[in-house]
Parts: structure tokens; C-alpha cells; sequence
């Protein structure tokens, strides 16, 4: 294994940066603006893939950018989970700049110019987590995008915005400053070094009890992945356009915080340390009742973006859960499932924008038989929600397949259960609302039986995502040989 | 002309008042310009005894060529090179930005104005500099009788704020004189590095103690430290709005110096923390500053008073820090005199321009605030993450030492009291961002309409200061590294 000082991994960050600049000051022209968000979009992509074929090789990327601390840099690291995620949230922004336009023109959303640079500039910061080679770093984004998506959040500034950004930023800032920073803070006294390392920083001895408490700190404190309790912005920022939804789902927000937390339980904890103690057990256990417990209460929700919203919690536990096993498999499949869970949900999001714009209608009682006027869209949304259950032909499968392996690597085969139920669950939230569109008595159905869809641009993205968790069951290798890179484990 | 950079910092703003008062019965505006060159030149020469510092060591420049000991001594190090550089420029920024300020609120007295604003800032560079414990008395009372006059300037209630801060400031100021007393009896010696020496040597008697002691009480009033801080939000909240953007990041810092000084110049680590074993006290005393400045803080209404309160809880992180007794500790607490300096003047710009433009700030009138003046938000926002302590600003890095600190010496109510107060002030400072960003809450109104409100900056001489000084903020968090190594280590390591 090699490392390779370049500044690529800081021209990606930078390159979005910079874009949400320019995007700021073209904001008489509309279409020159948009422009320049695929722009960048597109210079970020063909970079990552430039970056690809050397970690793919086994190698790391690195980049020093300050010494802000003595003996403590900020600087990027870049391996296979951090391309792996990378390439996620590259390539999502683009479907989902293309979904914006789509929606936010027909619906003459206001601030359209603040609403795409702070995109820009929370995919910047997203891809500044990716690459993060040390907690201090990942710290420092994690808190830029925090910052950066509360006008996306809030996007409509009417009261119910304000409510619900008001949730966003009291549980993310309480959470990272509570307890993600003085964890960081100990970790740091007690080792003398934040730098990420399969092997684990904890090398020498300590106090299993502050072990405990460093874990739980970490976990809850990057309160992005959701974890309950600290779940509850979540649903909250449904107040957001769908867009942001999407993004906040799929591709950023939610997805940094699993990534953080991921990073942490492998990186500074490290798998060996996990499964030799009982931290394991401890990730599990929480990681399952908010599995659980998350996935009961989507059951309930009537309101198509909360019911989403609480299959992400969901699904991000899953994610957790998988490292939380600590096996190989476990962490491949969870680290893959970022990627397939982005597709899968993002192709929900979208089709839930795509309702709503082309019918208003929010409400899932509200949409029986919608299937009639617009199939391709519930077409996608099927698909969609096959690969978040985990059912064959789509992407969502390969990752559970290998979390369940890392199951019975470890021997604990109530966490097969846990996986079982959840899939159930997930597919009693989900199917009905399948079933009800296109299956529905002609009498019963509230849409004329003629093909009206969303505007091209609100239809075109979710296809397309749709299209990506089926090739991505094909070639599960686009990101599962990142993971397993990353972990270590043979190609 | 170089080696007499330490003098030369505070001769010339010395010289330079009386100039201004006669320069601006002519013509007004000169004086305002004579400030600016004043505190650019005072900048210059303080930077150029920074660098000598950092490449060659310490400098002690002796006044008139008596040796040490009988005259004056300017004693510069690591620690109050830095602060002498942030002092002068502070002033510098808040000249510039004084200039239309001055003219609405103070049109017809200019001069006096820069007259006085430059020998407040005459004491305190002398405070920072001195190397003589009665020298520093003398320069404290140039800096307290000047901020009377200038806090009182703009009339109203700000006389009975003042008045009450005159009272306070000068209970503070006889008890730093009557501990220096006590050490003149005990060592016959003025001078710190001297008297330092003597008491090393010496026995500590009780009269040693209550020199320790008083000295202690006058700077915690002069830096109102909880519950000595009842005369400062008043008194900064009626001044004018250059003089609280002056006054505010400059004068309680000094105060912390002082106390940092004499704790490591005049008496010493072992006198302190072994001998005396306060630590546990004082530290409970600045949680409980802290804590009582952050729920004050969120009780205000106007901004302006709300940032007083802030800046009683700030010093409970320099007086706890200071007192934690460990290295990082005290490199918290040194690196946040630099750092809160900067944060409170960033804020305090921030909402002067406000002021300036909107005529109150009182929550209400944040109303619309972004779309109004977008480029004094970005300078306040940056301030105010810097509060709440969010990387790369200063005021994450401070924090980083702080709880560094509190953790090693297993001071948890101090580690607990940093954290609240970190969440506390991001209740405060996105309750205005809330504001400013939600104006009349359009859905109140149908369609999303938004109301249209114009675009009305602060001028130019006002956004230019604002702006460095939220660029300093980032620009002082990403070299934390090279601050905390060449300046503020070598500092400490002859004190621990």
C-alpha cells in the first residue's frame, strides 16, 4: 500500500466550494447559474474518477492542508470507503441538481439562487468528510454541513420551517459540541493522535469503562445518522423541499453522519478491538431497537415523506449495525449499503417530489391508484423500495447479503432476526402503497385513468436512480470493491 | 530606531493625543486620521517586537538607561508581545471604524473623542508592556479615567452606568495598589522580575498572601468576573457604539493579562498551587461565572447587552482556565485573550453597523437583517461561530485547549459549565439568525410572498474593519498551531 500526496482530493472539495461561489454571483441569469452547478458537478466527477483506478490499487491519497493544532493537522486521507462515498454523493448531486430544476422552477420556489450555492457548498463539505484522514478534520466538515444545509432546511421561511430547522440545529449542534467533541477532546489526551487506522487507535491499554463512554459519546454525537433518540431532527426537516429531502436522505446529511459514525467504530475503535470487548454487543443492541422501533413507527406514518423519513432511520441503524458486528462482511456490507441505500432511497424521494408536483398530493391514503397516471414514476418508486427491503434485481440485496454473512461470522444470530423482522417491516411500509396505485378497483381510484406525468426534469431523475439500483445489483462491484478495499478483505 | 520599538509603542499614541486635540480644533477630520497613523505605526513596531521576540527572545528595555531594578523596565515576552500587537490592532480596526460613528453620535466632539480613545489606548499598552508593578497602577488609572470619560460621552443613562463602573473600577484599582503596597514591605522592590526573585527566596508570610490576595480581587473587578460584574453590561451597553467596540474586546482582556502575569512573573507555580491550593475555589468560582453570564445572556433582549453578558461568561473561561494548574490549561486561557478579543470585537462591530443603520438593536429589529445587510451578517455570523466554537475559527481551538485542561485535571464541572456554554450561546446567536432570516413570517401571507426590503449597508469604513477581523477570527484558528508553539509554550515553560 502506497500514499500519494495530491491535491485532488482538496481540488474536489474545493471545486464545489468554488462553484457555490460563482453560482451565488450569476444570480440574474438563471440558466448560466444552473450551469455552472453541473459544471462543477462534472469536474468533481471526472476527478474522483481519476482518483479511482489508484485506490482501487490498494493505495491512498493524501493531502496536508494546516497544522491547526501542534501535532494535530487538518489534512485528507482518501481510501476506499472515503471514494466510495465520494462517488455516491458525486454522482447523485447531479441527478439531483437535475431533480431541483425540475421542481423548483414549475413551483416558483423562492431564493432559488441561496437554495443551489448552499447545495454546492454542503456537497463541498461533504466530500471534505469523505476524505477526512483524522476525526479533528471530519469534525470541521461535519460541522460545516450542519451549518451550510439549515437555509436548505428552511428553505420556505414560513413558521413551520422555522420549527423544524429549529429541531435541525439544536439536536446536530448539541450533539456534536455535547458529546462528539470532548470524545474527540479524550480520545486525543489519551492517545496523543486522531488519525484514522484499521488497526484502531486505543493501542494501549485504557480503561474499559472510558472506552464505554468514548463510544457512546461518538455514536450519539453525530447525531446525523439518526440514532435514537437523537433521531427526532429527522423527521422534523421534512419541512424542507423534496430536493433537499433527497439530498439530506441519499446523499449528505444522513449519510455523513453514518459515515462519521462507521469511521469512528473502524477507524479509532477499530474491528478488533470492537469484537474483542464488549463495544459490539453495545453498537448492536442500540443500533437494533432503533431498527426496530423506527420501522414500526413508518407503519404508522400517513404522510409519504415521514414515512420515508422513518425507514431512512431505519436503514441507517442497519448501517451501523453492520459495523457494529465488527466481522469483515459486516462492515463491507455496511459500507456498501451507503451506496445502495442512497440509490434506493433517493429514487423514493424523488418519486414522492414527483407526486407532488404533478399532483400536490402529500398523503399516502390520498394516492390510490396513482399508478394509473403515472406509472413510470411508481414503476421507479417500486424498485425504489425493492432495494431499501432488500429484495432481489436490485442493489439493496448484495449489501444485506453480505451484513447477514457478517451475522453468522459472529455468531449472533438474534441479529439475524433483527434483520429479518426489519426486512418485513420495511416491506409491510412499503408494498401497499405499491399494491394500492396500480392495483385498486376502478371505482376506488382518485386519478383519471389517462398518463399525465411530472415534468421531465422531476421524472427523468428518479428513473434514472431507478435504473442505477438495478445496474447496481449487476455490478455490485462499482462500490463494493471500494468497501472491500477498505476493509482489507481480498478482491 | 529598532531597538526602541518597545518604547516607541507607547510614546507615540502618548504623543499623539495631545496632537489630536489641538490638530482637530482646525479641521475634525484630521484627528480621525492621526489616530489611524498612530495605532498603524503603534502595530507596525509592536509586530516588529513580536518578531525579535519569537527569533531572539525576550526583550527588557529599560526607561531613561536606569538599570532594572530602580527604573522602569518594559519587560516584553512571548506572551504580552502577542498581547501588545492585538491591543494596538484593535485600535487600529475600531479607528477606522469610528469614523461615522463618531460623526452621527458625538458630531461635535471629534476630537476629544480620538484624543481620549487614544490614551485609553496609551494605558493599555503600557499595562500590557511594564515590567513595574507600580508603573502598571499608574498606566491602569491612564486606561480607567479615560474609559470613564469616553464611556460617558454619549450622555443619558450612560452617566449613572459610568458612574457605577467609576466606583467599581476604582474599589479594583486600590486593591491592585494596596497588594503592590504589601509587596513594596515585603521586598523593598518594584520591579516584577525582582520582586519575583526576593519572594522565591523568602518565607511566604501572611503579608505575602494578602498581596497575592488583594491583587487578585482588584483585577477580578477590573475584569468583572462573576459576581464582580454588575457595573459592566451597563456601562457598555449605554456607551457609545465605538467606544463599547474599544472597550469591550480590550479592557477585561488586559485585566486577565494582569492576573496571568503576576501569577507567573510575580508569584509562581508552586506558591500558587501548592501553597495556596485555590485552584478548586477559584475554578468554581468561574463555573460559576460562566454559567450565570450565559443564562443572563439569554435573558437580554437588545444585542448590544446581551454580548456584555457573553463577555462575564468568557472570562470565567480565562479565569478557570488560568487556575485549572496544567499546561493546556493555561494555554487556553493565554490563546483566548487573543481569541475573545477578536470574537468580541467582531460582534461588537457587527451590531455597531447595525445600530448604525437600523437606529436599536433590539431582537425585533433584526427583522429582514440579511436581506438588508448581508455583508455585516456574514461578519457577525462569523463571530458568532466562533462563540459557539465551530471549526477552523479561534474559538473552537480555545475551547480545545480549555477542555483539554479541565479534562486533565478532572475538573468536570468546568469541562460541563464549557459545553453548556458553547450550546448556550448557539441558542443566542441563532435566535437572532432565526430573526433575521424569518422576517415577517411569510406564511402569513399567501403564496410565499415575501416582502421586498432593500439593500442598506454600513459604509465602507465600517464593513472594511468588520471584515478583517471576521478573517483574523479563521486566520487565527488555522495558525492555532504556530501561536500556541513559538509564542504561548515557551511562555508557560518557564512558569510550570
Amino acid at each position: 500500500m502506497q500514499t500519494m500526496t495530491s491535491i485532488l482530493p482538496a481540488a474536489i472539495v474545493l471545486v464545489s466550494f468554488i462553484g457555490s461561489v460563482f453560482v451565488f454571483f450569476t444570480k440574474k441569469n438563471e440558466n448560466l447559474r444552473e450551469a455552472w452547478t453541473f459544471i462543477t458537478a462534472a469536474i468533481n466527477i471526472v476527478l474522483l474518477f481519476k482518483m479511482a483506478k489508484w485506490i482501487l490499487a490498494g493505495n491512498t491519497y493524501s493531502f496536508h492542508i494546516a497544522e491547526v493544532l501542534p501535532g494535530l493537522p487538518l489534512f485528507f486521507k482518501v481510501d476506499g470507503f472515503g471514494m466510495l462515498f465520494a462517488f455516491v454523493a458525486g454522482s447523485l448531486w447531479v441527478v439531483t441538481s437535475l431533480y431541483s430544476i425540475g421542481y423548483m422552477r414549475p413551483l416558483k420556489e423562492h431564493a432559488q439562487t441561496r437554495y443551489f450555492a448552499c447545495f454546492a457548498l454542503a456537497i463541498s463539505a461533504t466530500m471534505g468528510v469523505a476524505f477526512s484522514g483524522n476525526v479533528l478534520t471530519m469534525y470541521l466538515f461535519y460541522e460545516i454541513l450542519s451549518l451550510s444545509t439549515y437555509p436548505l432546511v428552511t428553505h420556505h421561511q414560513d413558521a413551520e420551517a422555522r420549527g423544524g430547522g429549529r429541531k435541525y440545529l439544536t439536536f446536530l449542534l448539541t450533539t456534536s459540541i455535547g458529546f462528539a467533541l470532548p470524545a474527540m477532546i479524550i480520545t486525543y489526551l489519551n492517545t496523543g493522535t486522531l488519525t484514522f487506522s484499521n488497526a484502531g487507535i486505543f493501542t494501549q491499554a485504557i480503561d474499559p469503562t472510558l472506552l464505554i463512554v468514548l463510544l457512546l459519546l461518538f455514536i450519539f454525537g453525530f447525531a446525523k445518522s439518526g440514532m435514537m433518540p437523537f433521531h427526532v431532527w429527522l423527521p422534523g426537516a421534512m419541512v424542507a423541499p423534496t430536493p433537499v429531502s433527497a439530498l439530506l436522505h441519499a446523499v449528505a446529511v444522513v449519510k455523513v453522519g453514518v459515515f462519521c459514525v462507521l469511521r469512528i467504530l473502524t477507524g479509532v475503535f477499530g474491528i478488533d478491538l470492537l469484537s474483542s470487548t464488549p463495544l459490539s454487543t453495545i453498537v448492536c443492541v442500540i443500533a437494533s431497537i432503533t431498527v426496530i422501533i423506527s420501522s414500526l413507527i413508518a407503519l404508522t406514518q400517513d404522510n409519504l415523506k415521514r414515512r420515508l423519513a422513518f425507514s431512512t432511520v431505519g436503514q441507517l441503524s442497519y448501517i451501523v449495525l453492520g459495523a457494529g458486528i465488527a466481522t469483515s462482511f459486516g462492515v463491507v456490507g455496511s459500507m456498501t449499503h451507503i451506496a445502495m441505500h442512497a440509490f434506493g432511497k433517493i429514487t423514493l424521494f424523488f418519486c414522492a417530489g414527483a407526486i407532488f408536483v404533478a399532483t400536490g398530493k402529500k398523503y399516502i391514503s390520498q394516492m390510490v391508484g396513482i399508478g394509473k397516471q403515472m406509472p413510470f414514476t411508481m414503476i421507479a418508486f417500486l424498485i425504489g423500495s425493492m432495494s431499501v427491503i432488500g429484495l432481489p434485481l436490485t442493489g439493496g440485496i448484495i449489501s444485506k447479503w453480505y451484513m447477514v454473512l457478517g451475522a453468522m461470522d459472529s455468531g449472533r444470530l438474534w441479529i439475524l432476526i433483527i434483520y429479518l423482522i426489519s426486512s418485513l417491516l420495511n416491506a409491510a411500509y412499503f408494498f401497499p402503497i405499491v399494491y394500492n396505485a396500480f392495483f385498486c378497483k376502478d371505482e376506488d381510484s382518485q386519478f383519471p385513468n389517462k398518463i399525465k406525468e411530472a415534468p421531465l426534469a422531476a421524472l427523468l431523475p428518479p428513473v434514472i436512480t431507478a435504473i442505477g439500483t438495478v445496474i447496481l445489483f449487476i455490478y455490485p462491484e462499482l462500490f463494493l470493491n471500494f468497501a472491500k478495499i477498505a476493509v482489507g478483505v481480498g478482491k | 530606531m529598532i531597538e526602541q520599538a518597545p518604547a516607541l509603542i507607547v510614546v507615540i499614541p502618548l504623543i499623539s493625543a495631545l496632537f489630536i486635540t489641538i490638530i482637530g480644533l482646525y479641521q475634525p477630520r484630521f484627528s480621525w486620521a492621526l489616530t489611524i497613523v498612530t495605532f498603524a505605526l503603534s502595530s507596525i513596531f509592536a509586530f516588529i517586537c513580536l518578531q525579535h521576540v519569537v527569533t531572539v527572545g525576550p526583550i527588557s528595555y529599560v526607561f531613561g538607561n536606569w538599570p532594572a531594578p530602580f527604573g522602569i523596565e518594559y519587560a516584553i515576552d512571548h506572551l504580552n508581545a502577542l498581547i501588545v500587537l492585538m491591543i494596538s490592532v484593535v485600535a487600529f480596526l475600531v479607528a477606522i471604524y469610528s469614523k461615522h460613528d463618531i460623526a452621527k453620535e458625538l458630531g461635535d466632539k471629534i476630537p476629544h473623542f480620538y484624543s481620549l480613545f487614544t490614551l485609553l489606548v496609551t494605558g493599555l499598552l503600557g499595562i500590557t508592556l511594564t515590567g513595574d508593578a507600580f508603573n502598571l497602577y499608574v498606566l491602569l488609572e491612564i486606561s480607567a479615567l479615560t474609559s470613564y470619560a469616553l464611556l460617558a460621552l454619549s450622555g443619558g443613562r450612560a452617566y449613572i452606568a459610568t458612574f457605577n463602573y467609576l466606583i467599581m473600577g476604582t474599589i479594583g484599582a486600590c486593591f491592585y495598589l494596596l497588594g503592590v503596597g504589601y509587596l513594596l514591605i515585603n521586598t523593598g522592590s518594584l520591579n516584577m522580575a525582582d520582586i519575583s526573585v526576593i519572594l522565591s527566596n523568602n518565607t511566604y508570610s501572611y503579608a505575602v498572601l494578602a498581596a497575592f490576595l488583594f491583587i487578585m480581587i482588584g483585577m477580578w473587578t477590573k475584569m468583572a468576573l462573576f459576581p464582580l460584574h454588575s457595573w459592566l453590561p451597563n456601562a457598555y451597553t449605554y456607551a457609545p457604539t465605538s467606544t463599547s467596540c474599544l472597550l469591550a474586546p480590550l479592557m477585561t482582556k488586559v485585566s486577565v493579562y494582569v492576573m496571568l502575569r503576576m501569577m507567573t512573573s510575580v508569584f509562581n507555580y508552586d506558591y500558587i498551587f501548592n501553597v495556596l491550593q485555590w485552584q478548586s475555589v477559584i475554578v468554581t468560582l468561574a463555573v460559576i461565572a460562566i454559567l450565570a453570564g450565559s443564562v443572563l445572556a439569554l435573558r437580554q433582549d437588545n444585542l448590544k447587552r446581551m454580548l456584555t453578558y457573553l463577555i462575564v461568561a468568557e472570562i470565567g473561561y480565562m479565569v478557570g482556565g488560568a487556575w485549572l494548574g496544567n499546561a493546556n490549561g493555561f494555554t487556553g486561557a493565554s490563546y483566548h485573550i487573543i481569541a475573545d478579543g477578536f470574537m468580541t470585537l467582531c460582534l461588537f462591530l457587527a451590531i455597531g453597523c447595525i445600530i448604525y443603520k437600523v437606529g436599536d438593536a433590539s431582537l425585533s429589529s433584526m427583522k429582514g437583517i440579511f436581506t438588508k445587510m448581508p455583508v455585516t451578517m456574514v461578519g457577525f455570523l462569523v463571530g458568532a461561530f466562533s462563540m459557539i466554537g465551530i471549526p477552523p475559527t479561534c474559538g473552537f481551538f480555545s475551547k480545545w485547549y480549555l477542555i483539554s485542561g479541565a479534562y486533565e485535571a478532572a475538573a468536570w464541572p468546568f469541562l460541563v459549565a464549557l459545553l453548556i456554554s458553547s450550546l448556550v450561546n448557539a441558542v443566542l446567536f441563532f435566535r437572532i439568525i432565526e430573526v433575521g432570516y424569518f422576517q415577517a413570517l411569510p406564511s402569513e401571507e399567501p403564496n410565499h410572498h415575501h416582502p421586498n426590503i432593500k439593500r442598506d449597508e454600513a459604509p465602507l469604513s465600517m464593513l472594511i474593519p468588520l471584515l478583517t477581523t471576521a478573517g483574523l477570527l479563521i486566520g487565527i484558528g488555522l495558525y492555532t498551531a504556530d501561536i500556541v508553539t513559538y509564542l504561548i509554550q515557551p511562555f508557560i515553560k518557564n512558569f510550570l
